[in-house]
């Protein structure tokens, strides 16, 4: 939304809010459920205590929760960094996941690992990314709403999945052919063997990087420059020569790939094949991890391990409450962030540490200067005029 | 093809677009006033649930219980992005998870499964025919209450410039709360309807109904008429589908199943490539304001 405050700029009592509301009334909304099933709350949180944070086991089966969860809440962020709202992480993760299996399963058997995990992640990426790439098109070229575009194509990808299983699937199964064992990714038990019997691999340190690395890419990039101004002002954004379309469709894209990449978890980690039913919701998961962390790829490593435990200890606390108690909270958890969020953002003038900080509108130099990489230069606090530059640098989401 | 099947065609056809209707005229409603409402799966799928849970104890209580959880649900939604401003797409999604976990919880609770419902017998014999005589009703109801009366014009001027509402002493955040409960109230007739029709609860048995009724609205150009004509467009291309598989022609059943989400797809696509260039959205659409 244009000229709103942003909440990084308050103090951290005050950025903290939002979210011991969400504790607190998830724990509450948890809480009624379990009465409403005749069940002693304590008795359930116990549990699920004990089933994730209780052993080393548990804490390896919640990593294990947590690592395509940071891929898709990634996938989310940055679209929502670029004021685009991706609810298609859900589709995108089973496209990217199928490819990757497909790859891996195709590849010769004697191509060597470090050949064989990078060409299966760029296809699950690229697998993703394009189905990014479309709702971006769709949404420059038709002007449709990404929103309802995603959600469109998640539902024809579930039913497209019945089609294509019929050709790929091994007999009298719901997945594919497995992949081969040198694009496998090694078990953290192989490092600790106190994991033993857990499902956590490699594929967790991928995501702890890709993280880093998004970060770095908002932060020090152009073009991750560029998505943050068309997120946060549009309209300034285009005034000083960036292409909406170009830079939403790439940012659709980036965001496609990277909820492409977290089907690795599972195929290359887990069961070594690509399975019918086995994104359980991982999509719109990313949604809640996404919002919880403010859209922040380090916090949202945090907020991925937050709802890694509760979608395992929905499995703990199974045998005396449903499990569909777990979505009951993450929506929960949402709720109260998106609309705490906004409350608190309205209190921040009064509250920021900095007045001027505080002030939102980011100063967007024209094309024919270098973008800013840390602070911006004290003697131009006045915005330049946005008046026709002269002839500005080939960038390819750059319209003159 | 005999005239007799035929008129089983148009018969399917206005069947299957009811719940379209509805929760296109609810999404119609709520937009107008400026408040997007990506809820509509979730008001739908609760207040299915709500008439399922009242079934046992007769026709009139699953009507309003029905209602009520349509309503509730949509005055919730109303709660959180009107009075609280929160985000009103992050909301509508997060109250459509809300809805499927909360379905499905109570499910179990009620009924002990968490996919299904028993078949609920005191529904038999109340055909769906009024609730669809309702839709055709509520249509022009709609329009007219849109285009014709004092409230339309509010809700109206709320969704278009809420400064000049509240310069004239209206209340903005009064008559978007209204606006978003009306339209907990249609879009729950549609929830009724499909738990009449198939005399069972299922659970997320809206099947993105109401996500595909956002998309006929914004087909319809946020008009209701044109709306429910585009309801029934997508409706129509559903039955159709179903007649042809029926009468031996071979469709696998993930292409039937996908064909009303394609065509709601290349109709959006083709709206934006070749209709004005000037959006007929609402101008204050999903920007709260106090």
């Amino acid at each position: 939304m244009a000229g709103q405050p942003r909440l990084s700029t308050g103090p951290l009592w005050l950025r903290a809010l939002p979210l011991m509301w969400a504790a607190l009334l998830a724990m509450a909304m948890a809480s009624l459920l379990a009465r409403l099933y005749g069940q002693s709350p304590l008795a359930m949180y116990r549990l699920l205590l004990a089933g994730t944070w209780g052993s080393v086991y548990g804490i390896g089966q919640v990593l294990f929760k947590a690592t395509p969860l940071v891929c898709t809440g990634l996938s989310v962020a940055v679209a929502l960094r670029a004021g685009l709202f991706n609810v298609g992480a859900e589709g995108q993760l089973i496209v990217g996941a199928l490819a990757t299996a497909l790859c891996g399963a195709y590849l010769p058997a004697a191509t060597p690992s470090l050949v064989a995990i990078p060409l299966c992640l760029l296809f699950g990426f690229v697998a993703g990314g394009l189905l990014g790439t479309f709702v971006g098109l769709c949404k420059w070229l038709c002007r449709a709403h990404e929103v309802i575009v995603t959600i469109l194509c998640n539902f024809i990808v579930r039913a497209a999945m019945v089609g294509v299983g019929g050709y790929l699937f091994l007999k009298e199964s719901v997945h594919t052919a497995p992949v081969i064992a040198a694009s496998r990714l090694p078990r953290l038990s192989v490092l600790f063997p106190q994991l033993h019997g857990s499902a956590v691999n490699a594929a967790l340190l991928l995501a702890i990087l890709l993280a880093v690395a998004v970060e770095l890419f908002l932060r020090r990039t152009r073009l991750g420059f560029a998505l943050r101004v068309v997120g946060q002002n549009p309209e300034a954004a285009a005034a000083a020569g960036l292409h909406l379309g170009r830079v939403r469709t790439l940012a659709l894209a980036l965001s496609g790939g990277l909820a492409g990449l977290g089907g690795a978890n599972f195929v290359l980690g887990y069961k070594y094949y690509y399975e019918d039913g086995f994104s359980s919701g991982i999509g719109y998961l990313g949604i809640a991890v996404a919002v919880l962390a403010h859209n922040r790829p380090l916090w949202l490593l945090l907020s991925a391990l937050f709802f890694g435990t509760l979608a395992q200890g929905g499995l703990a606390v199974n045998a005396v409450v449903p499990r569909e108690l777990i979505d009951v909270l993450s929506a929960t958890v949402i709720l109260a962030v998106a609309t705490a969020s906004a409350e608190v953002k309205r209190l921040l003038p009064r509250f920021a540490l900095d007045p001027a900080k505080a002030e939102p509108p980011p100063r967007v130099p024209p094309p024919h200067e270098p973008f800013p990489r840390s602070k911006p230069d004290p003697t131009e606090s006045v915005p330049p005029p946005l008046v026709e530059p002269k002839p500005s640098p080939p960038v390819a989401w750059v319209e003159r | 093809m005999d005239s007799f099947a035929l008129l089983g065609l148009l018969w399917a056809i206005l069947r299957i677009a009811v719940p379209y209707v509805m929760a296109t005229l609810g999404g119609t409603v709520c937009e107008r006033a400026g408040v997007i409402n990506i809820a509509l799966e979730g008001i739908l799928l609760l207040s299915a649930l709500g008439t399922a849970l009242g079934a046992p104890y007769g026709v009139t209580a699953a009507l309003a219980s029905g209602i009520a959880a349509g309503v509730a649900t949509a005055l919730l939604y109303g709660l959180l992005v009107v009075v609280f401003r929160g985000d009103q797409i992050v909301c509508g999604v997060a109250i459509f998870m809300l809805a499927d976990g909360l379905s499905r919880f109570l499910l179990k609770v009620v009924f002990g499964s968490t996919s299904n419902s028993p078949r609920l017998d005191a529904l038999a014999g109340q055909g769906p025919l009024w609730l669809l005589g309702l839709a055709g009703l509520a249509t022009l109801l709609v329009h007219g209450m849109l285009s014709y009366s004092v409230l339309g014009l509010r809700l109206r001027a709320v969704g278009d410039k809420p400064e000049a509402a509240q310069a004239l002493s209206v209340s903005v955040l009064q008559v978007r709360l209204w606006a978003v409960g009306l339209s907990g109230l249609l879009v729950s007739l549609g929830g009724i309807y499909l738990v009449f029709e198939q005399r069972q609860f299922v659970a997320l048995m809206s099947g993105g109904r109401g996500f595909l009724a956002l998309a006929a609205m914004i087909f319809g150009g946020w008009q209701p008429l044109w709306g429910a004509a585009a309801a029934l467009l997508f409706a129509a291309a559903e039955a159709i589908g179903i007649f042809l598989q029926a009468r031996g022609l071979h469709i696998p059943n993930w292409l039937l199943q996908s064909v009303p989400y394609v065509l709601t797809l290349l109709t959006l696509m083709l709206r934006g490539l070749l209709g004005k260039r000037q959006s007929a959205a609402p101008l204050a659409l999903g920007i709260p304001r106090l």
